[in-house]
C-alpha cells in the first residue's frame, strides 16, 4: 500500500486536488461545523436549562410527564447512529432544504443528531453549579427566571465553553461522515478518493487536515475556558 | 418582630420520615441579636431556613412583622425576601461575578438600575472595609473577606432580619471575632435583627443578647444569655456550657460531700474564694471540677466542690459560702 501511496502519479494527483479541491473543501467543512453546531447550541441549550430547571429538586420543577417525554426524546435521538440518522431525517431535511443532498442539506442531519448532545452537556454543565449559590441567590428573592439567567448560566460559563468545545468537535466527526450522502467537504474527499478510487494519499492528507481543525477548535476552546474561569486565581 | 409559633418541620426520607423540628416556639425582639445553638443534626438550619421558607414548615406558623410567611404568595414572598438578608458558612458568593457585581446581585434583582446599584455597593464595600477589594473575584480573596462581602451583599436592599446560618464556622477564632465585631457593629449602627445560628458557645457569648438552645429538633431552653448559661437547667445547655462535663466525678464519693457552687453574676471570682475558706475557717475543700465565664463584665459558673472533712467542715463551708453576694450553693 504504501509503494502505490507515493507514485509519482498518485503524487501528482494529490498535489492537484490538494490545489484546486481541498481549500473549498475545508471551507464547506469549516461552515458546515460552526453553523450546525451553533444551531445545535440554539436549539439544545435551552433544552438543557429546561433539564435542570424542571426536574423535581430543580429551580421551577415542571408537570413529571412534560420532563418524561422530554427525556425520552433526548435519549431516542441520541442512540440512533449517525449514520443512519442522516437517512432518516431525508424527509425533514426536504422538508427546510427543499433537497437531501449536497452540503446544505447535511446541516439538517447534523442538528438533529448534535442538539440532544448539546442539550445533555448543558444539562451537566448546570448540574455542577454549587447548589449553595443557587439557595443564596433564592434567599435574596431572585425569581426561577433570575436564577437561571443570572446565576445558573454565567456560573457554568467555563464549563458550557468547555463542552460547546467538544460538541463542535463531535460535530467536525460527523460532518466528515456526511461524505456518504454527498456532503461537501474534506470527509467527502476522504471517502471519494480513498475509499471509491484507492487514492490512500489524498485520504491521509484529508485525515491530517481534519486532526488539524480539531486542534485548532480544541485549542481555542481550552483557552477561552480557562480565561473565562473566575475561580482560578 | 420574629414569632415562630408550634412550628414542626418533617422530612420524608427512604424508609420513612425523620421530624426534623417539633413544636417550636420562639419570639425574636426587633434589634435584637438571638442566637440559637445546637449540636449538629439538632435543626438549627432547618429552623433558620423556615424563617425565610426556603424549607415550608410542615406545621406552625411564622410571623415577620405581622405577616404569616407562609401565606405568602410566590411573588410576594419574593419581595419579602429582600427584607430578610442571609449570610451563609461557605459564602456563597458567585464566583464568575467580581465582589462589586456580587454586591449589585440583589439589587439587580430588585430591578436597581446598574449605575446605581454600583454605587450604593461601592458605600457597602466600604462598610465592611474592603473598597479595594471592588474588582477582585471572591477566589482571590480570603474566607474572612468573603464573609465580609457577603454581608455587604446581604445589606444591599436594607434587611430589617440578617440571617446568620454558621457564618463564622469555617473562619479561624481571629476572623470569627471580626465578623462577630461587624455584625454587632451593623446591629447597632442599623437597628437589623440578627438571628445567628452556631453551634460555637463563644459565638452566643461574644454577641447574643437572646439565646435558645435547640436539641433533637426542639427548643430544650431559651431566654437572656446570662442567664441561660450561668444556671443551664436542660441536660442540652450542659452539654454545651460544659462541654468537658463539669458533673463528672473524679474522686471517689464515699465519706465525703460535695457542694455546687454557682458564680451567678459575682465578683467573686476576682477573689480567692476558696483560698479564703481554708484561711479564715480552716476548711479543706478539693476542687473537682470548675468553669467559670465572664459575660457583661460579670462572672458567670460552676465549682464542684468535695469536703472530705466531716459534717462540721461541710456546714462551714456552706455559710461561709452562702454569705458571698452572687454566689449560690447546692448540696450535691
Amino acid at each position: 500500500m504504501l509503494e502505490k501511496m507515493f507514485t509519482s502519479a498518485s503524487v501528482e494527483e494529490a498535489l492537484r486536488v490538494l490545489q484546486e479541491e481541498i481549500p473549498f473543501a475545508i471551507w464547506e467543512t469549516f461552515y458546515v461545523t460552526v453553523l450546525s453546531t451553533l444551531l445545535a447550541v440554539v436549539i439544545g441549550l435551552p433544552l438543557g436549562v429546561l433539564l435542570v430547571a424542571g426536574d423535581k429538586s430543580g429551580v421551577r420543577p415542571l408537570p413529571k410527564p412534560f420532563m418524561a417525554a422530554l427525556n425520552v426524546i433526548i435519549n431516542l435521538l441520541r442512540s440512533i447512529p449517525f449514520l443512519i440518522l442522516m437517512i432518516m431525517v431525508f424527509p425533514l431535511s426536504r422538508l427546510i432544504i427543499g433537497t437531501t443532498v449536497g452540503t446544505p442539506a447535511t446541516v439538517v442531519p447534523l442538528v438533529v443528531a448534535a442538539f440532544p448532545f448539546v442539550a445533555r452537556l448543558v444539562e451537566s454543565s448546570l448540574r455542577e453549579v454549587n447548589p449553595n449559590i443557587i439557595e443564596a441567590a433564592q434567599s435574596m428573592g431572585a425569581s426561577p427566571f433570575q436564577i437561571v439567567w443570572k446565576v445558573m448560566l454565567p456560573e457554568s460559563v467555563p464549563s458550557l465553553i468547555s463542552n460547546f468545545t467538544i460538541a463542535i468537535t463531535t460535530v467536525l466527526g460527523y460532518s466528515a461522515m456526511s461524505g456518504i450522502i454527498g456532503g461537501g467537504g474534506l470527509g467527502k474527499i476522504a471517502i471519494n478518493y480513498g475509499y471509491y478510487r484507492y487514492k490512500y494519499l489524498v485520504m491521509v492528507i484529508a485525515v491530517i487536515l481534519l486532526i488539524i481543525i480539531v486542534q485548532i477548535f480544541q485549542s481555542i476552546g481550552t483557552a477561552a475556558t480557562v480565561k473565562s474561569d473566575k475561580r482560578l486565581k | 418582630m420574629i414569632e415562630i409559633q408550634n412550628l414542626s418541620k418533617t422530612f420524608s426520607v427512604s424508609g420513612g420520615e425523620v421530624q426534623a423540628l417539633k413544636n417550636i416556639s420562639l419570639t425574636i425582639n426587633d434589634g435584637d441579636i438571638f442566637g440559637i445553638i445546637g449540636m449538629s443534626g439538632a435543626g438549627k438550619s432547618t429552623l433558620v431556613r423556615c424563617i425565610n421558607m426556603l424549607e415550608r414548615p410542615t406545621e406552625g406558623h411564622v410571623i415577620i412583622n405581622g405577616r404569616d410567611m407562609a401565606a405568602l404568595s410566590d411573588t410576594e414572598l419574593r419581595a419579602e425576601r429582600r427584607n430578610i438578608a442571609m449570610i451563609f458558612q461557605s459564602f456563597n458568593l458567585l464566583m464568575q461575578r467580581s465582589c462589586l457585581r456580587n454586591v449589585c446581585f440583589p439589587l439587580e434583582l430588585a430591578g436597581m438600575k446598574r449605575a446605581e446599584a454600583k454605587k450604593r455597593a461601592m458605600e457597602l464595600l466600604e462598610l465592611v472595609g474592603l473598597p479595594d477589594k471592588a474588582r477582585s473575584y471572591p477566589a482571590q480573596l480570603s474566607g474572612g473577606q468573603q464573609q465580609r462581602v457577603a454581608i455587604a451583599r446581604a445589606l444591599a436592599t436594607d434587611p430589617k432580619v440578617l440571617l446568620c446560618d454558621e457564618a463564622t464556622s469555617a473562619l479561624d477564632p481571629n476572623t470569627t471575632h471580626s465578623i462577630l465585631q461587624l455584625i454587632k457593629d451593623i446591629n447597632e449602627k442599623l437597628g437589623i435583627t440578627v438571628v445567628i445560628i452556631t453551634h460555637q458557645m463563644s459565638v452566643v457569648e461574644e454577641i447574643c443578647d437572646h439565646v435558645a438552645i435547640l436539641d433533637g429538633g426542639e427548643v430544650a431552653e431559651q431566654g437572656a444569655v446570662g442567664t441561660v448559661f450561668s444556671s443551664p437547667k436542660s441536660d442540652a445547655a450542659r452539654r454545651l456550657v460544659f462541654p468537658t462535663g463539669a458533673d463528672v466525678l473524679v474522686s471517689d464519693p464515699h465519706d465525703e460531700k460535695r457542694l455546687r457552687v454557682t458564680f451567678n453574676g459575682a465578683d467573686a471570682a476576682g477573689s480567692p474564694l476558696i483560698a479564703r475558706m481554708a484561711v479564715e475557717k480552716n476548711v479543706l475543700a478539693n476542687i473537682l471540677a470548675a468553669s467559670t465565664r465572664r459575660l457583661d463584665d460579670k462572672v458567670y459558673g460552676t465549682m464542684l466542690l468535695a469536703l472530705p472533712g466531716g459534717d462540721a467542715d461541710f456546714e462551714a463551708a456552706k455559710q461561709f459560702l452562702q454569705s458571698v453576694d452572687g454566689v449560690v450553693v447546692e448540696e450535691v
